[in-house]
Parts: structure tokens; sequence; C-alpha cells
């Protein structure tokens, strides 16, 4: 039984420094002394384990030592039969996950509020996406999880797809009936892969949503650095009992760098051991946080900081209620706007504003007094700057028609249009809003007069339209023939 | 042995008094409560090793935190004040028969104990009939409040710990909100001198400019505060500091001040050309 107390990684890297290997390998700066300037920033602790992979350190492309140790300790703390050190992002992860499952041509089905990079990774597979329709909710304006009859008519309606990917949960924190799903596309030779770069928590707390190793996934993709508190761009890839871990390592290795840092590792390291040993303490005190913020804020008025009351036993089967979601409509602003004045008015940084809503991050890291500001601030905006609430759009999914095949398009030969005139085309590229990152163009998929609408109206807004080639978006690539 | 109590007053500047001996030393959930006896400056209190008052330069702080209001607007009947558990703003008020209510809002309930206990020179009047004190976090307690002020007056430590949220757009927006049109708002306003106050000055004075349509600084001498040279800050949606300044009656209170008076009032807001410009740049 690994012992959660432990920190292989963290272990081995005091050892180096107690030792003082005198270092004629990479990285140059050599512990900081060759660049004092970013010793001066970022320290001498810090400088000093950013080092490379050596014996006593292990490798993370051939895990043999601290590192299989540490991913075996993982492992257990996750409930899986594997699990991976990430150090591209939960994006490499998901990214692994379908290429370790789909080959070109080979179809997978998702809900299309899936993140940007499993619709980017279908352009290096060239493996066909599946579109389920997610539920809506068109009071908040977001898209919510999957109805499990959606999905049994998809599946039914595609037997050779090769998996299925489901978010758990949104960004919003709505998760979909994850275990009954899972257990419908095993019975049809489905892998299931769970997209949880906003679920880390699901595995530390017993009041929070099904964690998808639980519920039998085949895979999941944690952002430990998101509700796990590790460094940014570290994660899990956790894999279940019946997928073979080393084919895995190989489709891993195919694009992950062979420099893992030490500084993404330990921290993933140190904060497994953190979550596995007081994870029930800490995350309790994310849901009383959360819990007090809605109850305050939805005090003020027409702001509605929604929370388990949405849950109706199918699209949305759970809630994270760690996640601080508040729309934002009836104030008669957007949620982008309430974010832009969040910060340019009052110091406040939040996670995202969309259309209709914005994400505060609650976390360990947050204080009381924190949520004393949040909560001022909003209030101040909605008595200094309310609007009326005509002329709001809401919606914020669109259901795509898939022309041909992501890679299809990418690679295929384009032409450059005025946006209005794209309609009708077949767009050759992504065009999404950040944050979230949800595509609402995908390459390969038929442009209609809603989405420039939406395009437009999320520019007027404020949102970051991201994707295409040209940067200010006034254009669109769409395929010549 | 010599015990000296030292505050960095700037990375490179210290304040130091000689200590006789520490009266009392607790933690509380926000901060690190210290008292102290000294021979120079009698006994002082000190939050997180920050100054707070001592017991000889205390009345310079107290008076000009709430007398300079009080003479702009006699009429001043109902009174919040933010911070302060100290009671020596409290004390000041209670000499005004005309004030009927005296809310005083503190996060940090060991402050006002300890200061119940060790120091009465500013805490004696915290039991006058007309003050109610209510423990919570002022930042909360002016969002949530029903009630119409006269008066806010923010007694906050600095803006570097639990204090942080009395500095912020979001808390003078929400006392904006519970003034009454005639209501004035006076706050501890940091140095102008050292770097880092500088810019907290600074930034308190953008955000409650950008919330009040009368804003302005006045100053006070204050030995134990760094650099000695101490800016408050006065806002109100009507009255003008100067223009508006109740001389006359303001005497007729008849009372007994040590460092405040009618000149000082005119004085206190004339300000050095620097501090000026501080503030020019951020109006």
């Amino acid at each position: 039984m690994p012992d959660q107390s432990r920190a292989p990684i963290l272990e081995a890297l005091n050892n180096l420094k107690v030792n003082r290997v005198v270092p004629f390998d990479v990285p140059g700066h050599k512990r900081g002394r060759g660049n004092q300037a970013l010793l001066d920033f970022l320290g001498e602790k810090c400088l000093s384990v950013d080092v490379n992979s050596m014996k006593p350190l292990d490798n993370l492309c051939h895990p043999v030592s601290v590192i299989k140790e540490a991913e075996d300790i993982a492992a257990e703390a996750f409930g899986a039969a594997h699990a991976f050190f990430m150090v591209g992002g939960t994006t490499s992860a998901v990214q692994s996950m379908i290429l370790s499952v789909c080959k070109e041509g080979d179809e997978i089905i998702l809900p299309r509020n899936v993140h940007r990079s499993a619709i980017n990774v279908l352009v290096l597979s060239g493996a066909i996406p599946v579109y389920v329709n997610p539920d809506t909710d068109s009071n908040l304006g977001i898209s919510l999880g999957m109805k499990l009859e959606d999905v049994k008519r998809t599946i039914d309606a595609h037997p050779n797809a090769k998996a299925i990917l489901i978010n758990n949960p949104t960004y919003y924190g709505v998760c979909s009936n994850l275990k009954e799903i899972t257990e419908y596309a095993h019975k049809r030779g489905m892998y299931v892969l769970a997209d949880e770069a906003h679920g880390t928590h699901f595995y530390f707390n017993d009041k929070l949503p099904m964690a998808a190793m639980h519920a039998g996934c085949d895979m999941a993709s944690v952002s430990m650095h998101k509700s796990g508190g590790s460094l940014t761009q570290s994660s899990f890839l956790l894999l279940g009992p019946n997928v073979n871990q080393d084919y895995v390592r190989q489709i891993i290795n195919l694009t992950q760098t062979t420099s893992g840092s030490y500084l993404l590792m330990s921290s993933l390291d140190i904060s497994r051991r953190n979550l596995a040993m007081h994870g029930q303490q800490i995350f309790d005190k994310v849901i009383t946080l959360a819990d007090y913020a809605r109850t305050e804020i939805n005090e003020i008025g027409d702001y509605y900081a929604y929370s388990s009351e949405i849950i109706n036993g199918d699209s949305v089967y759970n809630f994270d209620v760690t996640k601080l979601s508040i729309n934002t409509l009836k104030t008669g602003l957007a949620g982008i706007e309430v974010y832009d004045y969040l910060r340019d008015e009052y110091d406040i940084q939040i996670e995202f504003g969309d259309l209709g809503n914005v994400l505060a991050y609650i976390s360990v890291g947050d204080r009381d007094r924190d949520i004393e500001r949040l909560v001022g601030a909003l209030k101040e905006i909605r008595r200094r700057y309310h609007k009326d609430q005509t002329g709001m759009l809401t919606q914020e999914y669109i259901s795509p028609k898939v022309a041909v095949s992501p890679k299809e398009a990418f690679y295929g030969n384009k032409i450059s249009v005025p946006m209005e005139a794209s309609i009708g085309g077949i767009c050759g590229e992504f065009v999404m809003c950040y944050p979230p990152g949800i595509p609402i163009l995908a390459p390969g998929e038929e442009i209609t007069g809603d989405i420039v609408d939406y395009i437009k109206y999320a520019k007027e807004k404020g949102c970051m339209i991201l994707g295409p080639e040209d940067l200010d978006c006034n254009y669109l690539n769409i395929l010549s023939n | 042995m010599e015990l000296w109590f030292t505050e960095n007053h700037a990375p490179g500047a210290r304040f130091s008094i000689k200590v006789e001996k520490q009266v009392y030393s607790q933690k509380s959930e926000y901060q690190q409560i210290d008292i102290f006896d000294s021979k120079e400056f009698g006994r002082f209190m000190t939050l997180d090793g920050y100054m707070m008052l001592t017991q000889r330069d205390e009345f310079i702080y107290h008076e000009m935190i709430t007398h300079t209001a009080m003479a702009v607007n006699p009429k001043i009947q109902k009174v919040l004040v933010i911070g302060g558990g100290d009671g020596g703003a409290v004390r000041e008020l209670t000499k005004y028969q005309s004030i009927q209510t005296i809310h005083l809002v503190e996060i940090d309930e060991m402050v006002i104990e300890a200061s119940k206990k060790y120091m009465p020179f500013t805490s004696d009047k915290l039991n006058d009939p007309r003050v109610l004190i209510m423990i919570c976090d002022g930042l909360r307690y002016v969002r949530s409040c029903k009630e119409a002020y006269d008066l806010i007056i923010v007694d906050s430590t600095d803006p570097f710990g639990p204090g942080e949220g009395l500095f912020t757009k979001e808390f003078y927006g929400n006392c904006e909100d519970i003034l009454s049109p005639e209501g004035i708002l006076i706050n501890q306003h940091e140095s102008p001198f050292y770097g880092e106050d500088a810019l907290a000055m600074q930034r308190a004075h953008k955000r409650i400019y950008e919330t009040f349509p009368i804003s302005k600084c006045y100053q006070a001498h204050i030995p134990t505060y760094p650099s000695g040279h101490w800016l408050f800050g006065f806002a109100s949606k009507k009255y003008d500091p100067i223009n508006d300044f109740k001389e006359e009656e303001w005497t007729k209170f008849g009372l007994e001040t040590k460092y405040y008076n009618r000149e000082l009032h005119k004085g206190a807001f004339c300000l050095p050309n620097y501090v000026k410009e501080l503030l020019n740049e951020v109006e």
C-alpha cells in the first residue's frame, strides 16, 4: 500500500541539494548562477531544483525509479490503475487520451462544449467528431451536460465509434450522468474518456460529484494545477484497469517534451500529497466559502449565483458546489462586462466572463476578506452600472453542422473572405471565445448567419476571439472547393 | 538589558522606542496584538508589529479624525466608526452631546478587549450608552447595512493586512451608498512620504475621488507614524471642508482640544507641493 505522506520526487530533489552535485549538464543557467536577473526574480530555491533528468531523479519519458514511485502513489490517491505526470498541461493529457484510442477516420463521440484541445487533436489524428448536443439552460445562457437519452441514441447510431469524451464537470460546474453513460458505452465496446480539467477536487471530498475513475471511466485528464494547487501546466493523466499503460506512454512520448520540468513534477508530487492527506478539510472549507458567497451575492438582487438547485437528474446530473458561477443577465450587463469592471475598476481578477455569466474560482487559497471584496464589488457594479435588459443575447450554444473532417478542412485549400461573405461556406479554421475556450466553429463546419451574429456580438461585448488566421477576426478562411 | 520596539518605516529607515516592559501579547484570528510600556511615549499598542497608537501622541490622530468633520457639519447625529477598536475616535465623538448614535464596527474583538483592559485612556468611553459595538468585517457591514449615517470614520490599519478591504473602491462606494445626502467620510489616509505608504495614499485618494463629488486631504503631525507626516481624507456629497467650515458653531460646543483648533482646521488643508502633486496625479 503506497504511503500518501511520501513525495518521492520532492525527496529526490532535496537529496540532490544536500549532495551538492557539480552540474556539467543542462540547464545552462547552472542553478541560476549564470543568469543573475532570473535568479533575482525567481529565487535560489526555485532555480536550484530546475534541473534535468539524471539517474537519481529518474526520467519522465521512461520512469523506473522516483517518478515511477510518485506515479504509483498518485494512482492510488486517485483510485486509478495508473497515473502519468504530465508537464504539457491538461491539453496534452486530453490529446494523449484521444490519440490513444482514435486513429485516422475513427469516430469519437463528444459534447460540443468540449475544450478546444479535444477538437485540435482531431486535426492531428484525422478522427471524425460526432457531436452530442449538450442540453442548454436558456435562462442562464449556458450549455449543460449531455442527456442520457441523447448519448444512448448517438452511441446506437454510431456503433463503430471508438470512444466517448465527457466533461466532468463543465467549466460552469455541471456534471452529466457519468456512471450510466460509462456503463452504456462499455456495453457497446467504447472507451470512456473524461476531461476533468475542472474536477481534480472530486477525488478528495465526499460532498462533491463522482470522479471519473470512481465511475469506471477508462481515462481521465485532471488539471491538478487548477483546484489541486500545483504549478500552472502540470496535470495528471489517469488510466483505468482496461487500458494498456505502455501504449499510452508511447503516445504521450510522441509529443511530450524530453526535458520534463522538475518544478512542475515536484509541484504535482507535493500537491497530491497535500490533497490525499487533507483534501476533505480543504474542500470543506472551499465549499463553505462558495456557499457563503452565493448566499450574499443572491441577496444583492439581479445576480443569480446558482448551485445544486439546478440539478435536474439528467443533463445536470450533479453540480460542483465549489464553482461560484454567477448569472449577470438581469443586471443588464453581459458576464464579460462584469468581468471587465471587476478587474479594471475594482482590481479583482476572476476566472472568466461569457455573455451571460461570470465564474469566480474559489480555492483553498481564498480568505473570508477576499470573498467580502468580491461581493462588495458586485454590489457596487450593479448599483453603478446596471442597464436595461433588452437586447441581451443569451444563447451560448449553436449546434454545429459538420461537413468534412477537421483534418481535411484544416489542411484543405482555403480562401479568406470577409465574415459576412463566409455565411454558407465551410470553415477552415477554429473560432472560439476565450475564455472559456469552447469552439464556436471548428474546421469542417458550415458557417451560418446565427454564428456570424454571435461572433459579432461577442466581439462587441469585449470577448477575445481566438483561432482565426486574421487576428482581428474580420475575415474567415473557408474551403475553396 | 535594553529592550527596544523597532518598526521599519521604509526598507532603509527604522523607528525605535525603548520599552520598559511588555504588558500584553496575543495572537488573534486576524493579527498579532502587543501592548508595551515606555518612558518616552507611555503605553503603546502595535498590530502585527506596526504602531497603532501611543499614550503620548494619540490625541493628535483622534482629534483630527473626528473634529474636522464635526466643525463642517455640527448637526451630525449618527456616526459609524469602522476599525478604531482602541476607542480613541469614539472618545472624541462622545464629547458632542448632539451626537445620538455611534456605531463601532471592528473586525477583531480582541483589540477591543485588550484596549478596554489595558488602555483606558482611549477606551473609557466605549461604554457610553450611545455606543453600539459590532464585531464584523467593515466591508461586509457597509455592504449589508440599511442605515443612513451622517458621518463615517474609517479608522483602519494599513492596507497590507486585515485593513486591506477598507482601502478599496467597493468599500468607498458602499460607504457613499449608506451616507445621508449631507454625509461625510473621513479616513485614515496613510503618509505621503515613504514610497510604499505614498502609493497606498495615492490609490486611496484615486478611489475616493472617483466616488465622491468632494474629496480633499488634510494633514497632521504624528511623531510615531512613519515620517511623522500623516494625511486624512475628507469626502462628502455636499460639504466643502473650507467653504462650509462652521467655525463659530463649532466653537459653541466649547470643547477642550489639545491639537485641533479653528486656525489649524484651515491650515491642515494647505498641503505641501509634493503632496499636491501626488494627489493631482491620480485625480
